[in-house]
């Protein structure tokens, strides 16, 4: 397998702070990635870079082989890389449909706005809004736009999807559903990274798992692995918890 | 398609307007149709893509100084108005780039400064825009009522000409891709939507036609200074206009220049002393009550009947 994405030795400063300190990783053609980490650890900041809405202060962001740390968002966009926010953002007075197609025509290469659409109603029907299609986008419930996120970016036809916690804030049985979507996607070929607080749904999911802790790099590997992993406990739980339970946490 | 024929058949009928009407009917319209280019041109980047613009008037004045230069050159009449409009779009096409990355307020504050900036200019330049004396423009040897027609239609022309280019940029990828950028432009950048060149073509289109019906005006008029053609109303009016008629609609800037033309010609015959406070009145109760424009009340009304029967 090839490196899909690789990213290394990163950095982005925000005045005094380092966000992400030297971050090395990639991810593999295929794959399905978790990426956790306390809150603040720089998660988002790391999807930040790499879509090039905050483009690293140091180090380099390569995409298929290619150097993207100085691309613009919307050249990023177009190769292919695609992502949900964490707080949901639709264009809300647009509808479910066009809102869909603004990824098709924009990123997705569709030749015009009625091939747009067309597209747009397929990734609806696959995310199971096609009856809300001709709704304006602010009609839609959190779990509802979650999943309009998700089609906006699959109808941006990406090689790489990066989902920021699409998760949050759902109840038991919209996790389940959403999960069953994300595996539909992987499934057809399209490299995830699934950025999550749930350890549930990282552990059910991801193929392997990157932890980042105050912007760095604390462990990385299958997630069994890397949730025994000694520092990974002191990062979530703390060091006493750590000493206490040597074989990680319940 | 009902855009095209409702434009046509409106612009059919007021071509007929010299056939009937007097003297100062024929100014009323020509002032109506370069008010609706205006605001026409003010949808384009305020309506659509959500940048609240006070250019026009420096794009107005320096299209009107601009063709009135040329033509005391020599340049003829046509020539000269078609290299302002050129002037005023790659003059916004520059400026677009220097404050298109300004946002909400700060972008109105810096676009309003361009038209003082622009009259400073003209006025410490007396040798080439006349300065604070103002500029002469060749006069045309025919009547005074051919006259009146020639800029009516004049006017009128570019008035359809803008409105058709609305019609066409609505529809089009860019007029999709400008109305992501105005409600949400991160979100847009992500997809995939080149926001800083749909932004500089919008506000380049806001451009064109003012710059155009600066150039008309000032030969309509025969002399211009930079009070009268860098008048701060020109950047203020659009905005009612558009918001008077339904804020990126494409018949919304057209019914608001109406609307507000009436209502000048009330108000200056009856309240001549007033007027500035009258038109301030009118932006606060239109922002607080009918932020979506008349032509919104219209459309809930009819929706309304629809629905009753």
């Amino acid at each position: 397998m090839t490196a899909l994405l690789a990213l290394e030795d990163v950095s982005r400063r925000f005045g005094g702070l380092n966000a992400v300190d030297h971050v090395s990783f990639s991810v593999e053609k295929g794959e399905i990635l978790g990426l956790i980490g306390p809150n603040g650890a720089g998660k988002t900041t790391l999807i930040n870079m790499i879509t090039g809405v905050h483009p690293p202060t140091g180090g380099r962001v390569q995409f298929d082989g290619r150097d993207i740390s100085k691309l613009r968002p919307h050249q990023i966009a177009r190769l292919g890389l695609a992502r949900t926010f964490q707080i949901v953002q639709p264009f809300p007075k647009m509808t479910v449909l066009e809102n869909a197609a603004a990824g098709a025509l924009f990123a997705g290469g569709a030749g015009g706005l009625d091939e747009a659409h067309a597209i747009a109603r397929e990734h609806l029907t696959f995310t199971g809004l096609a009856d809300m299609a001709d709704k304006p986008a602010a009609a839609l419930t959190l779990a509802k736009r979650k999943r309009l996120e998700l089609a906006k970016s699959l109808a941006m036809k990406p090689r790489l999807l990066m989902l920021d916690e699409v998760n949050a804030g759902l109840n038991p049985t919209e996790i389940s559903e959403a999960l069953g979507l994300i595996r539909k996607i992987a499934d057809q070929g399209v490299t995830i990274i699934v950025i999550e607080h749930l350890m549930k749904v990282v552990l059910s999911i991801s193929h392997r798992v990157v932890v980042l802790h105050h912007g760095q790099l604390i462990a990385q590997g299958e997630p069994r692995e890397v949730l025994s992993d000694k520092s990974v406990i002191e990062a979530y739980l703390g060091a006493k918890y750590a000493a206490a339970n040597p074989r990680g946490a319940p | 398609m009902k855009n095209w024929i409702t434009l046509i058949v409106v612009a059919a009928m007021l071509a007929t307007l010299p056939l009937v009407g007097n003297n100062y009917l024929l100014r009323l319209a020509s002032i109506l149709c370069m008010y609706a280019v205006l605001a026409q041109s003010w949808n384009f980047i305020g309506g659509l893509a959500g940048y609240p613009s006070f250019a026009t008037a420096a794009f107005f004045g320096l299209g009107a100084y601009t063709s009135a230069i040329l033509q005391n050159q020599g340049l003829p009449m046509m020539l000269a108005w078609g290299t302002a409009g050129l002037t005023t779009l790659l003059f916004a096409a520059a400026l677009g780039g220097a404050i298109l990355h300004l946002r909400g307020h700060y972008f109105a504050i810096a676009s309003l400064i361009v038209a003082e900036m622009l009259r400073e200019i003209v006025n410490t330049t007396p040798n080439l825009t006349g300065g604070g004396m103002g500029l002469n423009l060749p006069i045309m040897r025919i009547s005074v009522e051919a006259q009146a027609r020639y800029f009516f239609y004049a006017m009128l022309s570019l008035a359809f000409l803008c409105t058709a280019t609305a019609i066409v940029v609505y529809r089009s990828k860019l007029g999709f891709g400008l109305r992501c950028i105005q409600q949400n432009e991160d979100a847009a950048s992500i997809l995939g939507v080149n926001a800083y060149s749909y932004k500089t073509a919008a506000f380049s289109l806001s451009a064109v036609f003012v710059g155009i019906a600066g150039a008309i005006y000032a030969s309509w008029v025969n002399y211009i200074e930079p009070p009268d053609v860098f008048d701060i109303l020109l950047a203020v009016k659009p905005l009612v206009m558009v918001l008077l008629g339904g804020l990126g609609t494409i018949f919304g800037p057209a019914i608001g220049a109406l609307i507000l033309l009436m209502f000048e010609e009330f108000v200056w015959r009856n309240f001549l002393t007033v007027h500035a406070a009258a038109l301030g009145l009118i932006i606060v109760v239109l922002v607080l009550f009918l932020p979506n424009g008349l032509l919104s009340l219209l459309r809930e009304r009819f929706a309304r009947l629809r629905g009753a029967r």
